[in-house]
């Protein structure tokens, strides 16, 4: 939020301004956005503690985690564990709407409160399902496993913007990443795998490389408006890579199925219990740690990173220390392609071994959201998209443990929508705000 | 945080002023017509590498479109919802907003409809009560879907492309619950072997005007007159366009930015929603899940074509629509996938939005210096 200090030495800066006059306005009558949300969850608790508490069917569940007869196993009392929860979110509302005294206590409290959802809501569907058992580590690698694609494509947003180029063509690269991988991989391969399978997730990667080039060009060079620039790089995708499976795809008739195969990260994987399942995965999944480390290393610790940086937040001032404005949103921009090119090999050449068309199906987007939600910080967003990859999976696992309230299956959409409204409302304030990289969408000319 | 702020920041008739007329006034004509051509001779390169004949697939996508009057008629009908959905992109463009969801608030304009024209008291009305309350019930639903990205954005400055993004999720993710779930039946109808909706009241039904044309075309053509008037001719219209050019100067002049912002997101939503019950109620006469898939992005595609004009709306949608409705008959003759189609229309696109790459090869000289080519309006970016 803009205070009236900073807007007046940041003139080019206005538009938070609006903003921030009418949260400033509010008196005592009215809340802040903290105390706004600790209210909210100050409801829910007595929710929780009057209604759903003792709605509950009383019988243990179990929580189980990894493999073999050392596996902990955690017996948690549905009721009992609810009315805690409740009483936390209470606590935690109080907290809040008392933020006047209890400063920045608020803001913790709220955020513990919001990491309390996860066992609220998996203590809340074992004790409804049909079940009464049920494995946490499997349920984490999965949602690492979903997580990759969107955590891959925020990092691929988060090179470009903080370079200070929007970027909402994450999906396109990533499209045409899947597509032409796997075209090539039809062609060169025959599907059957082997070398050709590793050198087709060299080629997706160059592909999104070339598609964020293209996106370069047009807001970096031609100055075009980076958000159609990004909407031209998604509707090229859209028809290209469909274009090609039509031509190109269908008449080889290559059913493949063969992807990547799965590689165990040696000694690490022999832990018992938790071994197997945590340290056993596909290239792609084990290299996102990787590029996660590598982002944050590169982009807060070395020059280039810093460069970077400072393109995104202040090109001028930049372009005065000796800085290539152009040069380096390039090469970030480019850098951000390849990563969501291999974001794209996850889908066609790890996962699925085949290519439909909109396979990539919005993640690029969701991925946008992860970012934001992380407020452009690699391992906040990271979090932000491990959140929608828990939701996937949360989702699937509902489903197939049969959970039900009132008699009625509780439908996945529910889960699936879940990370979309918290984006909405991280993105609203309630969890402190998003500031993006003060330059991201505005081409840069040196006349100015 | 865009140039046009920052150029108002220096007093009087700012840069950003100039660009923004710029990107929409100047050559509006000349500049589409020749990305138009530039697009179909790079799409005739991709065809000759496909194996095809340009001459002969162009040919047969243009008969698709208009060789007879049913396939006029099927061209026009494609169209009808890319005008009411683009419209709603361009009058949101001329407040400075950028709608990507006109998807999620066709689906949630036509889901109202489909809901609404599902009534037992809606089986003895007569069409002229019937039409309008299902295109009112889209009116609705659209609004309330476009208005939460609105009041988001006027209270807390979230970005509305977020917002809207999420929400299109929200609306498909929704609409699929309440069209497919069995386990309650909410809408579904059980006698259909694929998901959709009960079909609406026979009252509620927009009839044909000729061929598969509904009246549906009709509404959007008065609606594209409608947001002229409004945008041109009212005071509401006169304090949008000067949100969208400058809202400090808005400010200062005593209008209220954030109350424009969610009048113009209702309305914008609103729009999409007629579009989307027009489909309901002209088109099949239910809604399936997946109906709507692909329409938000083809809708700015449009208004970026159509500069946000909202009578360049029409012929931008006639074209996106006969595009996509001649491509079948280029497959049957060509033996070319009618994806072909959507290469040419993102050509269509890049060259439009990268106008400086069309005066470059035509020698089409900038009218206002290098300011043409830094039309910043609509990346102003996230969120602050």
């Amino acid at each position: 939020m803009a205070t009236p200090a900073a807007s007046k030495t940041a003139p080019d800066a206005p538009e938070p301004e609006v903003v921030s006059q009418r949260t400033r306005r509010r008196g005592l009558t009215r809340l802040s956005r903290l105390q706004t949300i600790g209210l909210l969850f100050g409801l829910l608790g007595v929710v929780l503690v009057g209604q759903v508490a003792n709605a509950l069917p009383a019988d243990d569940v179990i929580f189980t985690f990894g493999f073999g007869d050392l596996a902990p196993e955690l017996p948690v009392d549905p009721p009992n564990a609810v009315l805690a929860i409740g009483v936390l979110f209470c606590v935690a509302g109080v907290v809040a709407l008392a933020e006047r005294w209890t400063h920045h206590y608020a803001g913790v409290a709220l955020l513990v409160a919001t990491g309390l959802f996860v066992p609220l809501v998996l203590v809340c569907s074992l004790a409804l399902s049909s079940s009464n058992q049920t494995n946490l580590i499997p349920l984490l690698v999965e949602s690492l496993r979903l997580g990759t694609p969107i955590a891959l494509g925020a990092l691929a947003g988060l090179w470009c913007e903080r370079s200070g180029v929007v970027n909402i063509g994450i999906e396109g690269m990533m499209l045409a990443g899947a597509g032409v991988g796997f075209v090539v991989y039809a062609l060169v391969g025959g599907g059957r795998g082997g070398l050709a399978l590793y050198a087709s997730v060299v080629v997706a990667v160059a592909v999104g490389g070339l598609m964020a080039a293209l996106h370069a060009v047009l807001s970096v060079t031609f100055r075009t408006d980076q958000i159609i620039s990004g909407v031209v790089i998604n509707l090229l995708a859209i028809g290209g890579t469909s274009f090609l499976r039509q031509q190109v795809l269908l008449p080889l008739g290559v059913q493949s199925g063969v992807t990547l195969p799965a590689v165990s990260v040696p000694l690490l994987s022999q832990i018992p219990v938790v071994g197997q399942p945590l340290f056993t995965g596909k290239p792609i999944y084990f290299s996102m740690f990787v590029i996660f480390v590598l982002t944050q290393v590169v982009l807060f610790r070395t020059p280039w990173g810093l460069r970077v940086r400072s393109v995104g937040e202040n090109p001028h001032a930049a372009e005065t220390l000796g800085i290539n404005v152009i040069t380096t949103r390039y090469q970030a921009v480019i850098l951000g392609g390849l990563i969501a090119g291999l974001a794209g090999a996850w889908f066609s050449l790890e996962t699925v071994g085949s290519f439909d068309d909109l396979m990539t199906n919005g993640t690029g987007f969701i991925a946008l959201a992860a970012l934001i939600f992380g407020k452009w910080r690699p391992w906040s967003a990271f979090g932000g998209a491990m959140l929608f990859g828990f939701a996937n999976a949360l989702g699937t696992r509902i489903q197939f443990l049969n959970v039900a309230v009132a008699g009625f299956p509780v439908p996945s959409q529910f889960l699936q929508i879940l990370p979309f409204v918290v984006t909405i409302i991280v993105l609203a304030g309630a969890i402190g705000r998003a500031v993006p990289p003060a330059a991201v969408g505005v081409p840069y000319s040196r006349s100015r | 945080m865009s140039s046009r702020v920052r150029g108002a920041g220096g007093g009087g008739r700012g840069r950003a002023h100039a660009a923004v007329e710029a990107y929409f006034r100047l050559a509006p004509v000349t500049v589409p017509l020749y990305a138009i051509a530039v697009a179909v001779v790079l799409g005739g390169l991709v065809i000759l590498l496909a194996g095809a004949n340009p001459v002969e697939a162009y040919s047969a996508l243009f008969r698709g479109a208009f060789g007879s009057p049913q396939r006029i008629a099927g061209a026009l009908a494609r169209s009808t919802p890319f005008i009411g959905a683009a419209l709603a992109v361009a009058f949101a463009f001329k407040a400075g907003l950028f709608n990507i969801g006109a998807e999620g608030q066709l689906l949630v304009g036509g889901l109202t409809a489909a809901w609404v024209g599902t009534f037992g008291w809606m089986a003895g009305l007569p069409a002229v009560v019937g039409i309008p309350v299902v295109l009112l019930a889209g009116v609705v639903g659209g609004a309330l879907w476009g208005g939460i990205p609105g009041v988001l954005k006027a209270r807390t400055g979230a970005h509305e492309v977020i917002v809207t993004i999420m929400l299109n999720a929200i609306a498909l993710r929704m609409t699929e619950w309440l069209v497919a779930s069995r386990a309650p039946v909410i809408l579904l109808d059980e006698s259909s072997s694929v998901p959709r909706t009960r079909p609406i009241a026979a009252g509620a039904r927009m009839p044909d005007l000729f061929g598969s044309v509904h009246l549906g075309l009709l509404v959007a053509l008065v609606l594209c007159a409608l947001v002229w008037f409004v945008l041109n001719r009212t005071t509401a219209g006169f304090e949008i366009r000067t949100v969208g050019i400058n809202p400090n100067a808005a400010r200062y002049a005593g209008m209220s930015v954030p109350g424009t912002i969610v009048l113009v997101m209702a309305c914008s939503g609103a729009l999409a929603g007629i579009a989307g019950a027009g489909e309901v109620s002209g088109g099949l006469g239910f809604l399936t899940p997946g109906g709507f898939v692909g329409f938000g992005f083809d809708a700015i595609a449009i208004a970026l074509l159509a500069r946000a004009n909202p009578f360049a709306v029409i012929p931008a949608a006639l074209l996106w629509g006969s595009l996509l409705a001649g491509a079948p008959l280029m497959q049957l003759e060509a033996g070319l996938s009618i994806d072909l189609v959507r290469i040419v229309q993102a050509l269509i696109i890049l060259f439009v939005a990268a106008d400086a790459i069309v005066r470059y090869l035509f020698r089409i000289r900038a009218p206002r210096g290098e300011d043409v080519a830094e039309a910043a309006v609509f990346a102003k970016g996230w969120g602050v």
